[in-house]
């Protein structure tokens, strides 16, 4: 088994653990913000889609890298912009007077 | 040597956002700070995508500028529709990361650099299995969801044979590939079964179950992109891929809990089928039912109200008249609080997002395990668009199909009163005794009308 698997199994099932432990703590109030945060946070697959495309190594891998851009950067753009606007609804009565 | 600095730069700039990410997550724990969550969030993406730019390498930086934009151009609109829209918008972005994630591995496949190894190919199939069904399977929640597909479970005789051998096929293939990773005619096969299973997977799941399946979605599409991670040796996605995961995991395990289901009862069961046998006897069973004048006094004379907001009200877009109510008796002295059930609306949290955008202050939504104890004190328990949430046969009748799942007690404040428009069972198809009892008034009518003209009596009356 390769090396680097091995360190990405130990990254991983750490983040697995710091994930659960953080996110059992976000209001069920957040629920919905919390789904489009990370999905926001997920679309940092973009730094390998851009990888992937600026190598241009083959017509078909440059295709699918730039899809791929395009399709993880709407994401990103999309999901921090609605997050946003849903926590700016979201106000205490003492903040409404 | 240059190029070592650099990769050394880029391994700082992840390790940064990969810290920034886990802070974001931390300060959602309280709506205060959630915004400062936020800001983490895009410091730390920006800062590996600005990266990233720089890595060693590149030179065909058109096919990344124009993606970007064209990505930018899709989210924005995206990020800006509508707050009923949101269960859609983000099943969609879900299909989204999948695809973005199928994409890259298959890419990684055809790379040509070095030749797949077994274990690589092993690691490439099942991301790319994973990322393909999740795709098509959000495509199908999306459209659910925005109603161009049909809602009702659509089931078939042997459907869960056809869908799991379709699964298997996948696997077959894989497995297949790992023994020959040289292969390349059975890889697109294997892509394109997998495409078909996510179709299998979602259609025959009904609406009632969209804010588990949403869950459930969110896992898959943050596991592949954490097994992506794997494929590239790339410990940034295998974190934000992990946190992703985990998150939809969590919310799948309290959407299964709130609907008293398992994970395979809700994939294989296609609920809403069952069309509840419970017809029972056709004894003569009386129903009450009072006009808004009467509503509004008996609001008036109380001094506690629960207001229990379903999904129904923000399909009548009535949460903007209860705004105008719970002002309306707050003015007169009444404690008004809302009652949220955790599969109030199409997604985890929709309910709140849709009160909150009334302006109504988050610290009068409550959940349903704190307000339960509260309901034996409460005068009115007033029910918009709620149905299957509120049903006491969920805890008395076994032979009902929600037998067990946790709802709002609403049976037992003082007076239910409820708004419907018509005696027609709701989405799961099941009747609810709630409505025969001796304190419920029904109030028939379109809610957001019926809301409105409440509001009229109670302001101009005294």
């Amino acid at each position: 088994m390769p090396a680097d698997f091995i360190s990405n199994l130990y990254v991983f099932i750490l983040a697995g653990f710091v994930g659960f432990e953080v996110i059992r703590r976000v209001s069920p109030l957040l629920h919905t913000p919390l789904m489009s945060l990370t999905n926001a946070l997920d679309a940092i697959v973009v730094v390998a889609a851009i990888i992937i495309a600026g190598r241009h190594e083959t017509r078909l891998t440059t295709i699918l890298g730039a899809i791929a851009v395009a399709a993880s950067f709407s994401n990103m753009v999309g999901g921090f912009l609605i997050t946003d606007r849903m926590l700016r609804m979201f106000k205490s009565r003492s903040k409404q007077q | 040597m240059t190029a070592f600095d650099l990769q050394q730069y880029l391994d700082f700039a992840y390790i940064a956002a990969v810290v920034l990410f886990i802070l974001s997550l931390k300060f959602l724990s309280s709506p205060t700070t959630a915004r400062m969550g936020v800001l983490c969030g895009e410091i730390g993406a920006a800062l590996a995508v600005v990266a990233t730019l720089f890595t060693p390498g590149l030179h065909e930086y058109r096919w990344i500028l124009i993606p970007l934009i064209i990505g930018a151009g899709v989210g924005i609109p995206l990020g800006l529709v509508h707050m009923t829209a949101v269960p859609q918008r983000t099943a969609l972005s879900h299909a989204f990361g999948a695809l973005s994630a199928a994409m890259i591995g298959i890419a990684e496949y055809y790379v040509g650099t070095a030749p797949v190894t077994r274990f690589e190919m092993g690691e490439i199939a099942l991301e790319v299995i994973i990322g393909s069904l999740t795709f098509t399977g959000s495509l199908i929640a999306a459209g659910k969801l925005q109603e161009i597909l049909p809602q009702r479970p659509v089931v078939y005789r042997g459907q869960n044979i056809v869908s799991l051998s379709v699964l298997g096929a996948a696997l077959a293939l894989a497995v297949a590939l790992v023994v020959n990773p040289g292969d390349t005619l059975l890889f697109p096969i294997m892509v394109i079964v997998a495409l078909f299973f996510g179709i299998l997977l979602v259609t025959p799941i009904g609406g009632a179950d969209m804010p588990t399946v949403i869950s459930l979605l969110n896992s898959y599409a943050g596991f592949s992109a954490a097994l992506l991670g794997f494929v590239l040796n790339s410990k940034v996605l295998v974190v934000a891929g992990a946190l992703d995961g985990s998150s939809g995991f969590i919310l799948s395990l309290i959407m299964c809990k709130a609907m008293n289901r398992s994970f395979t009862n809700v994939m294989f069961g296609a609920f809403g089928q069952v069309q509840a046998s419970a017809a029972k006897g056709k004894e003569e069973r009386v129903v009450r039912s009072a006009t808004a004048e009467e509503a509004a006094s008996i609001l008036s004379a109380a001094n506690k109200v629960v207001i229990v907001p379903g999904y129904g009200m923000a399909v009548a877009q009535a949460q903007h008249k209860v705004r105008e109510l719970y002002d309306v008796l707050t003015k007169k002295g009444v404690d008004v609080r809302f009652a949220i059930h955790p599969v109030a609306g199409r997604m985890p949290g929709h309910m709140n997002v849709l009160l909150a955008e009334a302006d109504i202050p988050y610290d009068r939504l409550v959940e349903m395990d704190e307000i339960n104890g509260d309901f034996p004190q409460t005068d009115v328990a007033l029910i918009i668009g709620a149905n299957d949430v509120t049903n006491p046969a969920a805890r008395t009748d076994q032979s009902s199909p929600i037998f067990g799942m946790p709802i709002l007690d609403v049976d037992k404040a003082h007076t239910v009163m409820v708004i419907k428009r018509s005696m027609n069972p709701g989405f799961a198809g099941i009747d609810n005794p709630l409505y025969y009892l001796n304190q419920t008034l029904m109030l028939f009518g379109d809610a957001k009308q019926f809301v409105g003209a409440i509001v009229r009596e109670l302001a101009g009356g005294h």
